[in-house]
């Protein structure tokens, strides 16, 4: 109870202090009025540029290139403006853009709802300029009020004046403000990186598992890095971007990294973002051996026992299979669980949500190869891998990762035999989420996508995993030994490595204790005959 | 009427006493690690086997020592002498109340058949369980002394064999105790240092 309450008011401390822009916390009531002790060397309040109304969201940006000149450019270069990503690995072109998921599936024809987490305004179709320097939203990452909000359906957009949506809906969402946001401007936050990230596959905690709103202000037993009261690491802390390039990627992971301690002065391009470039290589310093099981565990193996620990339940199945389903009165259907967490969707099927969820572990060195949308996939008894994760036990640049994988079933073409790209999100005839007609919003989605569509579509049975890499434990929260170690090893399913007592010889177990017992009972016959004679010589 | 000669010098009591219990700590640690039963967990049970087993590597530099200068390893110089009466005895002779084949003296205090088991405990199953286990506790070093084809398999159940053929050992040891003239006289004699002889 007091838990909850100390956290609620971190929460409103946090709230005070982004407001305040620097380490005023006691001066949270009446923000305005006291002198702000900034972090940076500019108050962006009284810029004369701020000083006005804004009525869309690339005013704001235009204002902000007036001094920073190079920062849209800068933008142009990243992920989080292309949403297309090459692998060099593997030759895929990949990003939101182009992938799927067996969560909401695709972008494809469901932009002006996805975009929503877009750092620009106005991608609704596959039109966008990605040229325009006026559409980067520098709010997005820059908000320090918690006020910006861009919500689904609005291709990336804001709203800055109260709009009923969808219309004739009667549901009204409240216009902000953003000359106030605009002036508040400073670094990223949880809160920022959160807003789409800890929201990612639809909702709070959906698809990572190891992210969700609890790290907003966590304690240290959910995560000991980010934890409010302690060490109060952003995202930014390891995630350094540099020329807003941010540290750190899905598609290549770093999942062995033996390249020591980032210090200033080495030359040096590896991924700031993992344990070993602050932790180093041999980070236990009374326990030695551990260090030898950090040359074949990644960190997070023991040091996240369990993910989805900050009480936000994380999503483990999606069967999109049973969706479309209506009560009598021929209407969409939502279940719920005793906690009141959504486990059936008409729109979307059923799921089955978990905390403290255990993770699953593999190999991986940080390859992934993805299936995408121009793939040929045999149906078979075994789920398909959204992504397949590189790695084995002799290639050298593995690690035993955490992993949440993610299963489900998802629409599939069974004549072109390939994932399919639904419409889903949107106010029309042709969206799934509307109107639950699976030929409709396949064709369309198809057609955005630009691939091929038989008119045949069937359910297949897809997994995904996520590496898990957030909601680092406190060092006594590590597993311990027997967790591995063990008959019911939570390695179980790892091969190619020899892992005492896991692997204990059963034969030689046989032979031993058959010698073992032997050797008894030769003893016990010995001494009783010796007994039994002795009677007989009295 | 029997007579009593000192055979068990106060260092080599100390010796194996204390072998004696750490070999039985040992034994009650390690088939915790090994998953037979609980009882101080396999992180506990690991740390302790560890010091237990260093704290043996310990002993074993004096007894060694010991031995070499005091000239007490000729006593472990395998003899083919009796070993076949020995043999008899302990089938048939001991049942029997036969004479006891072997003359015990101080400078012959094991019997040709304890001679052969102690040096095959010396040089066989001893040193499987130290090579291994030393192994063992310095995996991580494997490949800067050279050893980086070694596999860890091998060596685990090279240690865990070497651990049931000791306990094997151990059980005929002590029972073989209780076969001096009286069931306690070699106990006696192990913790007095002197054995009665006929």
């Amino acid at each position: 109870m007091s838990h909850l309450f100390n956290r609620a008011a971190l929460a409103l401390c946090c709230a005070g202090w982004l407001a305040a822009t620097g380490p005023a916390l006691a001066e949270e009531t009446k923000p305005e009025a006291k002198p702000v002790k900034l972090t940076t060397t500019a108050d962006h309040t009284k810029f004369k540029q701020l000083q006005k109304t804004f009525n869309s969201g690339p005013e704001v940006t235009k204002a902000c290139l007036e001094c920073h000149t190079e920062a849209a450019g800068q933008i142009h270069r990243t992920k989080h403006w292309k949403w297309e990503y090459l692998n060099p690995d593997t030759k895929q072109t990949l990003g939101k853009k182009t992938v799927v998921n067996n969560f909401c599936i695709s972008i494809a024809s469901n932009y002006a709802s996805c975009t929503s987490c877009h750092v620009g305004y106005g991608w609704k179709d596959a039109s966008f300029d990605f040229k325009s320097e006026e559409n980067v939203d520098c709010l997005a990452c820059h908000d320090t009020t918690g006020n910006y909000k861009k919500p689904p359906g609005f291709a990336g957009n804001p709203v800055v004046k109260d709009t009923e949506f969808p219309p004739g809906s009667g549901k009204i969402i409240k216009g902000i403000d953003l000359a106030k946001i605009a002036q508040r401007v400073g670094k990223t936050s949880r809160d920022t990186c959160g807003a789409c990230h800890f929201n990612g596959g639809g909702g709070d905690g959906v698809k990572h598992g190891d992210m969700d709103t609890s790290l907003a202000a966590p304690t240290k037993e959910v995560d000991v890095h980010m934890d409010a009261e302690g060490l109060d690491f952003t995202c930014g802390t390891c995630h350094s971007a540099s020329s807003h390039d941010v540290a750190g990627s899905r598609y290549t992971p770093t999942a062995k990294d033996d390249k020591g301690a980032r210090i200033r002065g080495k030359a040096d391009k590896g991924n700031p973002a993992t344990c070993v470039a602050c932790h180093d290589n041999a980070p236990h310093k009374k326990e030695a051996r551990l260090n030898q099981h950090a040359t074949k565990i990644a960190c997070q193996t023991c040091h996240i026992p369990t993910y989805a620990r900050g009480g936000v339940a994380t999503k483990m199945t999606w069967d999109w299979s049973t969706a479309g389903k209506r009560d009598a009165e021929g209407k969409h259907i939502v279940k719920k669980d005793a906690k009141g967490r959504i486990i059936y969707e008409s729109r979307k099927g059923d799921f089955t949500l978990a905390e403290n969820v255990k993770p699953e572990y593999a190999w991986f060195n940080g390859r992934v190869d993805y299936t995408l949308v121009t793939d040929k996939i045999e149906k078979s008894e075994q789920r398909t891998p959204i992504n397949r994760m590189g790695g084995s036990a002799t290639d050298g640049k593995s690690m035993i990762w955490p992993m949440k994988v993610f299963r489900g079933s998802q629409p599939y073409d069974p004549v072109n035999k390939t994932l399919v790209t639904p419409h889903t999100a949107g106010n029309d005839d042709t969206g799934y989420w509307k109107n639950l007609d699976w030929d409709k919003a396949i064709t369309v989605g198809m057609k955005d996508s630009g691939h091929p569509y038989s008119g045949k579509m069937e359910f297949l049975k897809t997994e995904m995993s996520w590496p898990i890499t957030h909601m680092v434990a406190p060092k006594e929260k590590a597993l311990g030994c027997v967790e591995c170690h063990s008959k019911q090893s939570r390695l179980a399913g790892i091969q190619g490595i020899y892992i005492p007592v896991r692997d204990n010889n059963r034969l030689l177990d046989t032979i031993g204790w058959a010698v073992v017992f032997l050797t008894i009972l030769g003893v016990l016959a010995h001494g009783a005959l010796r007994i039994v004679s002795a009677r007989r010589q009295l | 009427m029997s007579e009593r000669i000192y055979v068990f010098k106060r260092f080599e009591r100390f010796w194996h006493w204390s072998q004696a219990g750490l070999i039985m700590f040992l034994m009650l640690t390690a088939f915790d690690i090994h998953g037979t039963y609980t009882i101080f967990g396999f992180e506990k049970a690991v740390a302790y086997h560890t010091i237990a087993a260093w704290s043996l590597i310990g002993l074993w530099v004096f007894a060694i020592f010991w031995h070499f200068t005091t000239g007490e390893w000729k006593q472990y110089i395998p003899t083919t002498e009796k070993v076949v009466a020995m043999a008899n005895y302990y089938l048939f002779g001991i049942f029997r109340n036969a004479p006891h084949p072997f003359k015990l003296t101080q400078l012959r205090k094991h019997n040709p058949l304890q001679r052969l088991a102690y040096l095959a405990i010396l040089v066989c199953v001893g040193p499987l369980i130290w090579v291994t286990g030393v192994l063992y506790l310095f995996y991580d070093k494997w490949a800067a002394w050279g050893f980086g084809n070694l596999s860890l398999e091998w060596v685990a159940n090279g240690h865990i064999a070497g651990a049931f053929m000791m306990l094997a050992f151990l059980i005929a040891h002590v029972y073989l105790t209780t076969a001096g003239h009286t069931p306690m006289a070699h106990i006696k004699a192990m913790i007095t240092g002197w054995e009665e002889v006929d």
